[in-house]
């Protein structure tokens, strides 16, 4: 019991239940989930797709913050990845082709952050404070300030269909974070980036190549910020240069945070990160669910921050640390 | 003033001189001084929030609340004016103190919960914006009489240049915040903070105090920029100036101050202020071009002076005088977001 209680993974967790339960209390038939017309429908299954973006967002986000590193372009790559995509299909081209686009355009962001970072060794707030403001730019440069629309239905589907009645999107973040998981957990990946996160230098002493490990980071944060915006375009089927993903670096941060990281770095669990992301939009759906307006969300959300921050600071922790040693020993 | 400190001062001023050239080969009436006058009167309040940002970035911080508070003040000041029928003055006296406290909150947050400034106002961003939004989810005229008077208030510069009240405002602003942070003890401080926290505390530096001090400045800005953003809409809106923060945040960038702390001045930053602002003026002039190049081009700057700053901080210090700040830019990995731990 107390293994389970001095894990990691029970304050996200224990806030998630709670979240949850919150959900259920306001609205009993929250969990029901029913297959309507070989789909399977609920207010639990629209929460896990309507927080499909911000989950994936979040994923490449931990892998930057695990290294101390933040990525504030995630919102504008999202718009361009989105906008590289719908421009293609537009266009004519196959939905695969368009994704393969975006994607690449999303790697192409993300290298050019782990460059800045990791090679000029700019702060990451400031490096990728620049593709965030001209990001957004660029993503209206591709649509030409108009909103390109399609009616291609197979690239539509990657955001409305569903494969054996689960819809997609949940099925593209499960995937994402399964992958990225194994990539970390089975090899020496995850161990190299938490070590940069807990002290940089010792970890460049005992060898681990710094730079391509950070590089790879914000790469990744890159490839999924496109998924992401590929999700959004074919959700609304169209690309929206100037709101999509608009402020969504930071419900991406604050994700990774209520997954119980430490945004000075040195810990990664793309799990636990999924926690959050649940937590966040069983929240958001929460409030909606219980009659306030959307806007009260901010309020809550702030009032979350809270909490963590209190349960987070160093003198609270100290104390909790105190309080279990005299345990102990009495 | 030595201006060996300044470098990266001077620079942004080459930038302003460059893009002025620029705009007045195709728009010569660009020189003109009322031209001038209105780019400073558009601008005054994003120059008061990167004010306030520019002491807090100084010190080691980041202020991401900047912008809510700018909209609750504009809210705040609607719902008392003309929903209540408060005299103005009043109204701006509890704007000031509201904005006030609230970043001194925030200044404590950071302090006491050794929390990062990023995450400690994310949170306060959310806080004051939704609390527009209890106040009233529409816009809300302001019709004052005052108002009127305050926007008709101008200075008439020898040769016609007419300087409003909101440009006066900002230009008292940029000119107090230098001296706050060059000739008072306060100012030394928030340099010393954001130089080197640990450091700091040894030499004595009432570290807690500072950093409540800076981000209270901070909160009096930002309510301050929203009472000029009201005077210039003449409403208050739940909705005005999202993300007016990255405005003000590249701004204090392009200003040359480090957004590690420790270095920077407040002339940069306004001087900044009027390079965003030109840039904006030529998108509008040129007629054609959309609002992706004002994006672009402001990311491209940004690029350039961070480049800038790490080459100067890398090259070896010409002067004694130069050594403020400059080991920030050495290539080691301090942790990374706003506030050191």
């Amino acid at each position: 019991m107390k293994r389970v209680l001095q894990s990691p993974a029970a304050a996200p967790v224990a806030a998630m239940l709670l979240v949850l339960l919150i959900d259920w209390l306001i609205f009993p038939s929250f969990f029901e989930v029913r297959l309507v017309d070989g789909r399977l429908t609920g207010s639990f299954v629209d929460v896990l797709i309507r927080g499909a973006p911000v989950a994936l967002l979040a994923l490449g986000m931990a892998g930057v913050i695990a290294t101390r590193g933040i990525d504030l372009s995630v919102g504008a790559v999202m718009a361009i990845a989105g906008a590289v995509a719908a421009d293609a299909v537009a266009g004519g081209t196959h939905w695969s082709t368009a994704v393969l686009y975006a994607l690449a355009a999303g790697l192409a962001c993300g290298l050019w952050n782990g460059m800045l970072v990791a090679f000029l060794r700019l702060q990451p707030i400031v490096a990728t404070l620049v593709l965030m403001v001209a990001g957004r730019g660029i993503a209206q440069l591709i649509t030409a300030g108009q909103i390109t629309t399609f009616t291609d239905p197979s690239f539509a589907a990657l955001a409305s269909g569903t494969v054996l009645g689960v819809p997609a999107p949940i099925l593209i973040v499960a995937v994402a974070a399964a992958l990225l998981t194994l990539l970390v957990r089975y090899t020496a990946l995850g161990l190299m980036v938490e070590a940069i996160g807990v002290n940089p230098r010792a970890a460049e002493l005992v060898g681990i190549n710094t730079r391509m490990i950070i590089l790879a980071a914000y790469a990744l944060s890159g490839l999924t910020a496109a998924l992401a915006g590929i999700i959004a375009t074919a959700d609304i089927r169209g690309a929206d240069a100037n709101n999509a993903g608009l402020w969504l670096e930071l419900d991406a941060i604050l994700v990774v945070v209520l997954g119980g990281a430490s945004l000075l770095g040195g810990r990664l669990s793309y799990g636990l990160t999924l926690v959050g992301a649940v937590t966040l939009q069983a929240l958001k759906t929460g409030i909606l669910l219980a009659g306030f307006p959307p806007q009260m969300g901010l309020i809550v959300m702030a009032m979350m921050i809270s909490v963590l921050l209190v349960v987070q600071a160093p003198s609270i922790q100290q104390w909790m640390q105190r309080r279990a040693v005299r345990g102990v020993a009495s | 003033m030595t201006f060996g400190r300044d470098r990266t001062v001077l620079m942004t001023l080459a930038v302003l001189v460059a893009l002025l050239g620029f705009c007045a080969v195709q728009f010569p009436f660009v020189l003109s001084a009322r031209v001038l006058g209105n780019l400073l009167t558009d601008h005054a309040f994003l120059g008061m929030l990167a004010i306030g940002m520019t002491v807090v970035i100084i010190s080691g911080g980041i202020d991401l609340s900047v912008g809510s508070v700018l909209a609750f003040t504009g809210v705040l000041l609607g719902v008392l004016i003309t929903n209540q029928g408060v005299n103005p003055g009043l109204a701006f006296a509890v704007a000031l103190a509201i904005g006030t406290v609230f970043g001194a909150v925030q200044g404590a947050a950071v302090h006491l919960l050794r929390a990062p400034a990023f995450i400690v106002t994310l949170a306060g961003m959310f806080l004051a914006r939704g609390a527009c939004f209890l106040l009233t989810e529409d816009s809300i005229p302001i019709g004052s009489a005052t108002y009127a008077a305050l926007n008709d208030t101008a200075l008439t510069l020898p040769g016609g240049t007419r300087l409003t009240l909101s440009a006066l405002i900002m230009l008292a602003g940029v000119a107090l915040t230098a001296l706050l942070l060059r000739r008072t003890k306060f100012g030394a401080n928030v340099y010393a903070l954001g130089g080197d926290r640990r450091a700091a505390e040894l030499m004595g530096v009432p570290v807690g105090q500072t950093t409540v001090g800076v981000y209270a400045f901070s909160g009096f800005t930002a309510a301050a920029g929203g009472i000029l953003f009201s005077l210039y809409t003449q409403s208050g809106y739940p909705l005005a100036a999202i993300g007016i923060e990255l405005e003000a945040i590249a701004a204090t960038v392009i200003g040359g101050t480090l957004l590690s702390g420790g270095y920077g001045s407040v002339i940069g930053t306004a001087l900044a202020v009027l390079i965003l602002g030109l840039i904006q003026l030529y998108v509008t002039l040129q007629g054609t071009l959309s609002s992706w190049v004002a994006k672009i081009a402001t990311g491209a700057l940004l690029l350039l002076f961070i480049g800038a700053q790490r080459l100067l901080s890398l090259a070896p210090p010409a002067r004694p005088g130069l050594s403020i700040g400059n080991h920030h830019g050495a290539p080691d990995q301090t942790p990374s977001i706003g506030q050191a731990p």
